[in-house]
C-alpha cells in the first residue's frame, strides 16, 4: 500500500506548482487554472488524511471544496470573459485601475 | 379626597400635555378652557382635601402618599411621595387658587397673541411643577419642582423670544438661579450625609434627637441651612441674587403676576418654613437670613422709587416684600412669613394684573410718566389698584396691614429679633407706601400725559383696535379675576388677626402642627398688647406719611420731585441707576468670565489642546497612510505573493512556537 506521506508530498508539490503559477504567470486564465491546481492539491491532502485516520470527514470536506470550486469557476470564467471584452487583454499587470 | 389629594397634580400635567402637543390645531377658546379647567380641578381637589384636613384633630393633620420608589442606591432611597399638612395645604391653595384666577385673566390678556397654546401649556406646566414643590414629602421631590418652576419661568420670560431683550432676560434668570440651585443641591447632599434620609419627617426626627437645643457656633447645621438659604436667595430674588427678577418683567404680565410675584418667588420662603426644624436650631444662619431679608427689603424699596416702568416698580416692590418674608423667617416667625406670603400673593397678583389691564388699555405703554389721569378711562382698574395699593401700603384693616405688622412685631419681640431690624422694616414700610402711591398717582391721577405704545402685533382687527385714542377697560375675563383678588386683598388678613384683636390667630393655630419639630427658644420677658398696638400705630403712621409725601410730591406740587432730584443729584442718580449692581456684576463676574472663556478656554484650550489632539491624530494617520498606500501597486500577482508569504509565516509560527 502506498504510504500517506507520498500523497502528502505529491499534494505539497502540486500546491507549490500552483502557487508559483499564480505568482509568475500573467495570463488570467493560466492563473485561474493554477488556483484550481492548488485547490486540488488540498483536496488530495484531505483525502489522504481521511484514509490514514479512517475517518470520513476529510472526504466530505473535499466534496464541499469541489462544489465551491465549481461555483468559483462559473463566476471566475464569466469575469474573465467580460474582462477580455472590455480591455481586449488578459494580462493582469495591465489591469491596474484600482492602484493608488 | 384627603388620601388621594395627589391626583390634583395630574390635571395641570394633562392640560400642559394636551395644549403643548396638539394645541396648534385646537381653537383658542378650547385651549383656554382646558388650561383653566385643569387648574380649577386642582383647586377644587385641594379645597376638598383642605376641608377634610381641618376636620381632623390638630395632631392628626398629616397625610403622606407614596406612589413609587423613584431612586434606590445603597442606603439612599427616594420615593415619589407627597405630603399634605397644614403648610402644604395653605401653599397649594394659594398656588392653585391664585393660579386659576391668573389663568382666567390670561384668556383676555393673551387674546390674539402668537403661540397662545404654548403660553397656556407652559402656564399649566408651571402649576404642576409648583404643586410638586409644595407637596413633595422629601427634598428631592421638592428639588424637582424647584428646577421645574425655574424652567417654566425661563420659558415664560422668554415668551416673546423674537425680541432680543426677552431672550436675554430669560437666560439671565436661568443662570442666576443656577448659582442658587447649586448651593441648594450641596445642602441637600449634606442633609443626607448628616441625617441619613432626605424625607422631611425622618430628617427632622433625626435632627431633633441629635440637636436638643440650638447649635453653638457655626457648625454643620448652620452650613446646611446657609446653603439652602443661598438656594432661596436665587429663587426668591434676595440680595445678592435678586438681579434677575426685574429683568424677568420681559415676560407677559400675567406671568409676572403668577410666577414672579405670587408663587414661584415665594418658594424660598416656603422652603425655609418647611425646614424650620433645621433653621430654628441654627441661630447663625437665622441672623444672616434676617439681615439679608431686611437689607434686600430696603435696597429694593429704594430702587423702586426711581423706576419709571410700571412693571419694574412692582418687580422691585416684590423683591422688597420678599425681604419682609425672609425677615419673618430669620426671626423664627415662620407662620408670619407664610401669612405675608399669602396676603402678598393676593395684593401683588392684583397689582400686576391691574397693571396688565393698564398696559393693555395703553397698547403696551409701560412708562408711568406717559400715563396720568387714567382714572377717568379705567375707573374699574383704578378701583382695584387702589385697594391693592392700600393693602401693600399697610393701611389698617386691609390684609397687608395685618401680615406686615405681625412680621414687624415678631422682628421686635422675638428672641431672635432685634429693634434694629424692626426699625429697618418700619422704614421700608414708609418707602413702600411712598413708591406705591407714586406709581398710583402717576398712572391714574394728575395731568394726562397719555402716549400710546406701539405694539406692532397680532392683536388684529377685533375688540381693542389701535385707532381709537382713548384707553378702554378690558373684557370680563380680565375684570373678573381683578374683582376676586380685590376682595381677597381686603379680607385676606382676617385669617391672621393679631393678639390685640382676637383671642386666637387662626392661621398660626392652623399651621402649628407643621412646625412641630422646630426648636422654640425661650422668650425673654412678656410683651404687652399695648406695646404691640403702639408699634402697629407707629408703622401705620409712617405708612400714612409715605402716602402723604407721595400725594404732595406727585399731585399737589408736581415740580417738587424735579427740584428734589436736582438738589440730591448724586443720590438720585444712584437710585436711578439701581445702585449700579448690574454694572458691578458685569465688571466683576461677567467680563472676567468672558475674558477667560475667550482668551484661555477658547484660544488656548479649545484651539490648542482639543483641536490639537484631534488634528494631531489625523496627521499621524495621514503620514502613515502616505507610506503604506504604496503597497497597493495594482499588480495582482504581488498581492498573491504577499498572501502566500503571510500564510507561510503563520504556518511557520504555528509549527515552531505554538505547537
Amino acid at each position: 500500500m502506498v504510504p500517506t506521506s507520498h500523497y502528502l508530498i505529491l499534494g505539497a508539490i502540486l500546491f507549490a506548482i500552483g502557487s508559483f503559477g499564480v505568482i509568475f504567470r500573467r495570463n488570467a486564465i493560466t492563473m485561474f487554472m493554477c488556483v484550481e491546481i492548488m485547490l486540488n492539491a488540498v483536496n488530495l491532502t484531505l483525502v489522504a488524511y481521511s484514509r490514514s485516520f479512517n475517518q470520513v470527514d476529510g472526504q466530505i470536506f473535499v466534496i464541499f471544496v469541489m462544489v465551491v470550486a465549481a461555483a468559483e469557476a462559473a463566476v471566475g470564467l464569466a469575469l474573465i470573459v467580460l474582462l477580455n471584452k472590455r480591455r481586449g487583454t488578459l494580462d493582469v499587470d495591465q489591469i491596474d485601475t484600482m492602484r493608488w | 379626597m384627603l388620601e388621594s389629594f395627589w391626583i390634583l397634580l395630574l390635571f395641570p400635567l394633562a392640560g400642559a400635555a394636551v395644549n403643548g402637543l396638539c394645541g396648534k390645531r385646537l381653537p383658542h377658546k378650547l385651549i383656554g378652557l382646558i388650561a383653566c379647567g385643569a387648574v380649577l380641578a386642582s383647586f377644587l381637589v385641594a379645597a376638598l382635601a383642605f376641608v377634610e384636613l381641618t376636620g381632623r384633630a390638630a395632631d392628626d393633620r398629616l397625610v403622606t402618599v407614596s406612589l413609587f420608589t423613584w431612586i434606590e442606591a445603597g442606603e439612599f432611597v427616594s420615593r415619589a411621595a407627597f405630603l399634605f399638612d397644614p403648610l402644604s395645604a395653605v401653599m397649594i391653595l394659594i398656588v392653585t387658587g391664585v393660579g386659576f384666577l391668573i389663568h382666567v385673566y390670561s384668556i383676555g390678556y393673551m387674546h390674539g397673541e402668537d403661540g397662545y397654546y404654548r403660553y397656556f401649556s407652559y402656564l399649566n406646566l408651571f402649576i404642576f411643577m409648583m404643586s410638586l414643590l409644595v407637596l413633595g414629602d422629601n427634598f428631592l421631590v421638592m428639588f424637582v419642582g424647584w428646577e421645574g418652576v425655574g424652567l417654566c419661568s425661563y420659558l415664560l420670560i422668554g415668551y416673546y423670544f423674537k425680541e432680543r431683550f426677552a431672550g436675554d432676560a430669560a437666560k439671565k434668570a436661568f443662570v442666576v438661579n443656577r448659582v442658587g440651585d447649586f448651593a441648594f443641591l450641596l445642602g441637600l447632599f449634606l442633609i443626607f450625609r448628616e441625617f441619613g434620609s432626605i424625607t422631611y419627617l425622618d430628617a427632622f426626627q433625626s435632627v431633633q434627637s441629635s440637636y436638643p437645643g440650638m447649635e453653638t457656633g457655626f457648625g454643620i447645621l448652620s452650613l446646611i441651612t446657609l446653603l439652602l438659604f443661598i438656594g432661596a436667595t436665587g429663587k426668591s430674588a434676595q440680595t445678592p441674587l435678586y438681579v434677575w427678577l426685574p429683568d424677568a418683567m420681559a415676560g407677559p404680565t400675567p406671568v409676572s403676576a403668577l410666577i414672579h410675584a405670587a408663587t414661584m418667588v415665594t418658594a424660598g420662603v416656603y422652603m425655609i418654613a418647611r425646614c424650620s426644624p433645621l433653621y430654628s436650631r441654627a441661630p447663625e444662619t437665622l441672623l444672616i437670613v434676617a439681615v439679608v431679608g431686611a437689607a434686600t427689603a430696603l435696597l429694593a424699596a429704594l430702587i423702586a422709587i426711581g423706576q419709571r416702568d410700571i412693571k419694574k416698580v412692582l418687580a422691585y416692590s416684590t423683591v422688597s416684600q420678599l425681604g419682609y418674608m425672609f425677615v419673618a423667617c430669620g426671626v423664627g416667625a415662620y407662620a408670619a412669613g407664610i401669612f405675608h406670603l399669602m396676603t402678598h400673593a393676593f395684593f401683588k397678583a392684583l397689582l400686576f394684573l391691574g397693571s396688565g389691564s393698564v398696559i393693555l388699555a395703553m397698547h403696551h405703554q409701560q412708562n408711568i410718566f406717559k400715563m396720568g389721569g387714567l382714572k377717568k378711562y379705567l375707573p374699574y382698574t383704578w378701583g382695584v389698584m387702589l385697594v391693592a395699593t392700600l393693602a401693600i401700603a399697610g393701611v389698617p384693616g386691609l390684609s397687608g396691614f395685618f401680615s406686615k405688622d405681625e412680621i414687624l412685631w415678631q422682628a421686635f419681640s422675638s428672641p431672635q429679633g432685634h429693634p434694629l431690624i424692626w426699625a429697618l422694616g418700619v422704614a421700608v414700610a414708609g418707602l413702600t407706601a411712598f413708591y406705591m402711591f407714586r406709581m398710583l398717582f402717576l398712572t391714574f391721577h394728575g395731568q394726562e400725559r397719555i402716549e400710546m405704545g406701539h405694539h406692532d402685533d397680532s392683536h388684529g382687527e377685533d375688540d381693542h383696535s389701535h385707532h381709537d385714542a382713548k384707553p378702554q377697560e378690558p373684557g370680563w375675563s380680565v375684570r373678573g379675576p381683578l374683582g376676586v383678588l380685590a376682595v381677597l386683598s381686603v379680607l385676606g388678613g382676617l385669617v391672621g388677626l393679631p393678639a390685640w384683636l382676637a383671642s386666637t390667630n387662626q392661621l398660626h393655630h392652623f399651621l402649628e402642627p407643621s412646625f412641630h419639630y422646630q426648636f422654640v427658644p425661650e422668650a425673654h420677658g412678656e410683651h404687652s398688647h399695648a406695646l404691640e398696638m403702639g408699634l402697629a400705630g407707629v408703622t401705620t403712621l409712617i405708612g400714612l406719611m409715605g402716602i402723604f409725601v407721595a400725594y404732595t410730591a406727585y399731585l399737589r406740587r408736581p415740580h417738587l420731585p424735579e427740584q428734589v432730584s436736582q438738589r440730591l443729584s448724586g443720590l438720585y442718580r444712584l437710585i436711578r441707576q439701581k445702585f449700579l449692581v448690574d454694572e458691578a456684576y458685569d465688571a466683576v463676574i461677567i467680563r472676567p468670565t468672558h475674558w477667560l472663556s475667550k482668551n484661555v478656554l477658547w484660544k488656548v484650550f479649545d484651539d490648542g489642546v482639543i483641536d490639537g489632539a484631534v488634528n494631531g491624530t489625523a496627521t499621524v494617520v495621514q503620514i502613515w497612510a502616505q507610506q503604506l498606500r504604496k503597497i497597493q501597486n495594482g499588480y495582482v500577482r504581488s498581492y498573491a505573493t504577499w498572501i502566500l508569504l503571510g500564510t507561510a509565516l503563520l504556518f511557520a509560527y504555528f509549527s515552531y512556537f505554538a505547537a
